[in-house]
């Protein structure tokens, strides 16, 4: 099929297909479809959406059809982003499943894991979490205690992590656990799966600064895990680890990028108005918002440009990182514009004209962003050491 | 967005073994220690035909290459490494593009094949003031009968010292600061009543001031409608912009890669100063600036080579970056090359200085900003 005949047909599907209620601009979070098996759908739309898309699998698009996917290629994925965007569609489904874990079980996982873990994934019927931070080891995570012994068909774990993302919310984790304490550290470290229901999990939430609890410190006490869901080989689960993290830092990376919800002119422009000449009446919030909005165009021809460069086979690793450090710390500087922009309004936490305090609440949130999956510091020494190569690094 | 294909990778290299071969940093020590008469080496610019650059955006009807945009850029980057002077932007880039788009069969036929052939220097004289404001054109052309006179000053035209002919905006109708009523009319820079000053620039290039006093341009020297020249000027500028884009990047990539390896090689404390974290981590953030900034340079020639009208955005998006990257790339430089770094003997003041020059021409990072926000409605 030709491009322009695919561009056609996902516009006339997505036209017949997509629910009006589903191309109302996202709220974010509030709006945001998780799914799992405790999953309520804020509405029948929302359900019916994701039922549509995943039949199509169109919720992990590039993903093969064998497991849930759509089987596209990089340019018709593109396509059909763009033409859920020209109807303001929102996605369908987000999830750790499609953003981490999935990546990682198609490079890593067997038959049967692949077979089992990605079609639950692409239609949005398992909710995961990630077990990586523990008290001790956050950015050192090599440095991580949690053990698994060998127990002949069984591991039996124990241990805690903490900042779990939704630990409470998830049916299933994804988990690094060590498994020879005496190698040294990253080589004893192997990557399991297993269900948050097993006798022995517990978790408990963590209050944040933005006054929600999104994360948890997670305890496993004897939780026993078959052996079946060793992913890879056993003390290799490092390479996994890493593997996944760059997947991840891609995608909290691309956050930083225009594709986020808020756009800056438009509240600038609605808060303070334009001048006789049609510029921004505050030009002091005038330049922030230009150097924002250069560096969101930037990084997502960056995205583009890596994508295009890896499918030439030119790709270069370890860039996510950039990515990660640049999205992540710009996306910090738009929240402090829209702060600026929003001025004592922006500061109401508790009433229905600021829908408790939506913004403020972002704006806190934000902040976490150059600290998970990895902080700004570890990112540049990422770019140190394995793209620089300088010495010690 | 694209990846670079094979050929595209060929010229890059191509171009990246010749300069270094041909016109390394040591040659513009040589134009600017000998006080050369013209502030680049002629042989070099011959050289640049053979090498099918002096034509990259002239069809090939007319002896170019037509390589376009993407091709130009990687072009210029490679000069920018190891800054070399030519009159490359001037002509094969912007005298080459308002010919192509703007000229009469006769102003195409006579003069795209010239430059091809490197025979040709012909600079563009647009800034008035100290800074780019191409809508701000006071110049006067004042039609008698079928011909115009010009009368007004110019300045910061690079090449204007050695070229064969100028293109001059000059305004026909209106006040400056109107887009309206701006004509280009192309002269032979020997015309009665011009007058030029050589200007040898901090970056030991060259420009040059022009007073015009009652120069004589025929209604045929008009290059495009005259009074409608404002959009040919911008996609002249536009292509230029771009292409000195690309040299900032190769100007602050190089800077970079320099002081890259010298962190890897001065010891202090006992270790290489590239073990310091505080070292490491603005490196690193400066390798991220340059990758952000080739992506905005690349996108820019896409969009150019697509549709040169609808490219300001994007060219304003990279010309802005460049201007900030590439003032982070050599600052940094010569920090982190401490003492050595100020001395004439290491080239990284050559490269600081090249890049102030950079961000002034064709428009500072203030004028993209406003360019850039204003296509954005903001
Ligand atoms: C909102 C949120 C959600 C999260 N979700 C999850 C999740 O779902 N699953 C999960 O496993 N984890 C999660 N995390 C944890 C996250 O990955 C860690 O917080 C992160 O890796 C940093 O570890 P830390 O908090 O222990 O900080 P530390 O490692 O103690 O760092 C403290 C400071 O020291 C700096 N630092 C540390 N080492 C160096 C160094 N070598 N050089 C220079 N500076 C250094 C850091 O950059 C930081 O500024 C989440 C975190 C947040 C904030
Ligand atoms: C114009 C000028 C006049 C001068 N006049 C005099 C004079 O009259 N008498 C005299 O004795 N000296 C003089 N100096 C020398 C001056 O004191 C040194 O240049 C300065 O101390 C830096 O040393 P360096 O040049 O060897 O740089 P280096 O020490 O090699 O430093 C190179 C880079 O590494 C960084 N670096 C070094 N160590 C560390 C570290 N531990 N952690 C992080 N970063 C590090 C530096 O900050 C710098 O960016 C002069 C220098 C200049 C430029």
């Amino acid at each position: 099929m030709s491009l322009e005949t695919f561009r056609q047909e996902t516009r006339e599907w997505l036209a017949q297909n997509c629910p009006p209620a589903m191309r109302k601009p996202s709220r974010g979070e509030p709006d945001i479809c998780w799914g799992g098996r405790n999953w309520k759908f804020e509405s029948d739309d929302q359900k019916i959406w994701l039922e549509r898309m995943a039949a199509r699998g169109w919720t992990v698009p590039m993903w093969p059809k064998e497991y849930g996917g759509g089987g596209l290629s990089r340019e018709e994925e593109k396509i059909l982003r763009e033409e859920m965007r020209a109807i303001g569609a929102r996605s369908p489904l987000e999830s750790f499943g499609i953003w981490m874990l999935g990546p990682a079980l198609l490079q890593f996982g067997n038959e049967a894991q692949k077979k089992e873990h990605l079609p639950k994934i692409a239609r949005g019927e398992i909710r995961w979490c990630q077990g990586y931070s523990e008290p001790g080891a956050g950015s050192d995570l090599a440095s991580l205690q949690t053990k698994a012994e060998d127990k002949g068909d069984h591991f039996l774990v124990n241990g805690q992590k903490i900042w779990t993302s939704y630990a409470d919310k998830a049916d299933w984790i994804f988990c690094l656990v060590r498994t020879d304490p005496a190698a040294p550290k990253h080589n004893g470290i192997s990557f399991v799966l297993f269900d948050m229901a097993t006798p022995g999990v517990s978790t408990k939430p963590i209050l944040l600064i933005s006054g929600k609890s999104p994360f948890c410190e997670t305890f496993f006490d004897n939780v026993k895990v078959p052996k079946e869901n060793l992913v890879g080989n056993l003390n290799e689960g490092w390479t996994i680890a890493k593997y996944l993290l760059t997947h991840e830092r891609a995608s909290i990376g691309a956050g930083g990028s225009l594709a986020g919800l808020r756009s800056l002119p438009a509240a600038a422009i609605k808060a303070v108005g334009r001048d006789q000449n049609g510029r921004l009446a505050d030009p002091f919030i005038r330049n922030d918002i230009i150097r924002a909005e250069i560096d969101g165009y930037a990084l997502l021809a960056t995205v583009e440009r890596y994508k295009a460069e890896a499918k030439a086979g030119q790709g270069v690793g370890s860039k996510s990182a950039i990515l990660k450090y640049a999205g992540t710390e710009l996306n910090k500087r738009r929240y402090e514009t829209f702060m600026t922009i929003a001025g004592s309004d922006g500061l109401e936490w508790e009433s229905e004209r600021s829908e408790d305090g939506t913004l403020a609440r972002e704006w806190l949130r934000t902040k976490a962003n150059s600290i998970e999956g990895g902080t700004s510091e570890v990112m540049l020494g990422i770019v140190a050491k394995q793209i620089l190569k300088l010495p010690g690094a | 967005m694209i990846a670079l294909d094979e050929d595209r990778i060929m010229l890059r290299d191509s171009a990246r073994e010749y300069l270094t071969d041909k016109s390394p940093v040591s040659e513009l020590r040589r134009l600017r220690d000998t006080r050369d008469k013209d502030g680049f080496n002629r042989d070099l610019w011959r050289g640049m035909k053979d090498m099918g650059w002096t034509g990259i955006l002239i069809d090939e009807a007319n002896g170019g290459s037509d390589f376009g945009h993407v091709g130009m850029a990687l072009v210029c980057e490679e000069m920018g490494r190891t800054l070399a002077a030519s009159p490359f932007l001037s002509t094969a880039v912007m005298a080459a593009t308002a010919l192509r788009r703007g000229g009469s069969e006769e102003q195409k036929k006579k003069w795209l094949p010239a430059i091809s052939e490197a025979k040709a220097i012909i600079a563009l004289a647009v800034d008035e003031g100290r800074k780019h404001n191409p809508e701000g054109t006071a110049l006067k052309a004042e039609m008698s009968g079928n011909a115009f006179r010009l009368n007004g000053d110019k300045t910061f035209v690079v090449d204007g010292h050695v070229a064969d002919q100028i293109i001059v905006a000059a305004r026909t109708e209106g006040e400056p600061g109107k887009k309206e009523g701006i004509s280009l009319f192309l002269i032979d820079a020997k015309s009665p009543g011009i007058s030029i000053e050589r200007v040898v620039g901090v970056d030991s290039r060259n420009n040059a001031r022009i007073k015009f006093e009652n120069v004589h341009a025929a209604g045929t020297d008009a290059l495009g409608e005259v009074g409608k020249g404002y959009a040919l000027l911008e996609n002249t500028l536009n292509a230029g912009r771009a292409g000195i884009s690309a040299e900032m990047l190769g100007v602050a990539g190089e800077s970079f890669d320099r002081t890259l390896a010298y962190l890897k090689e001065r010891k202090q404390f006992g270790k290489f100063i590239g073990e310091f974290q505080a070292l490491q981590h603005r490196a690193a953030h400066l390798f991220g600036e340059l990758e952000l900034l080739r992506s905005l340079v690349l996108s820019a020639c896409v969009a150019l080579d697509k549709n040169p009208a609808a490219a300001g955005l994007s060219v304003s998006a990279a010309k802005f970056k460049a201007a900030e990257v590439v003032k982070l790339a050599v600052s940094e430089a010569v920090q982190m090359f401490g003492g050595m770094g100020m001395t004439d003997e290491v080239d990284i003041g050559l490269f600081m200085k090249r890049a102030r020059a950079t961000q002034e021409f064709l428009g500072d990072a203030g004028f993209h900003a406003d360019r850039f926000a204003l296509a954005q409605k903001f």
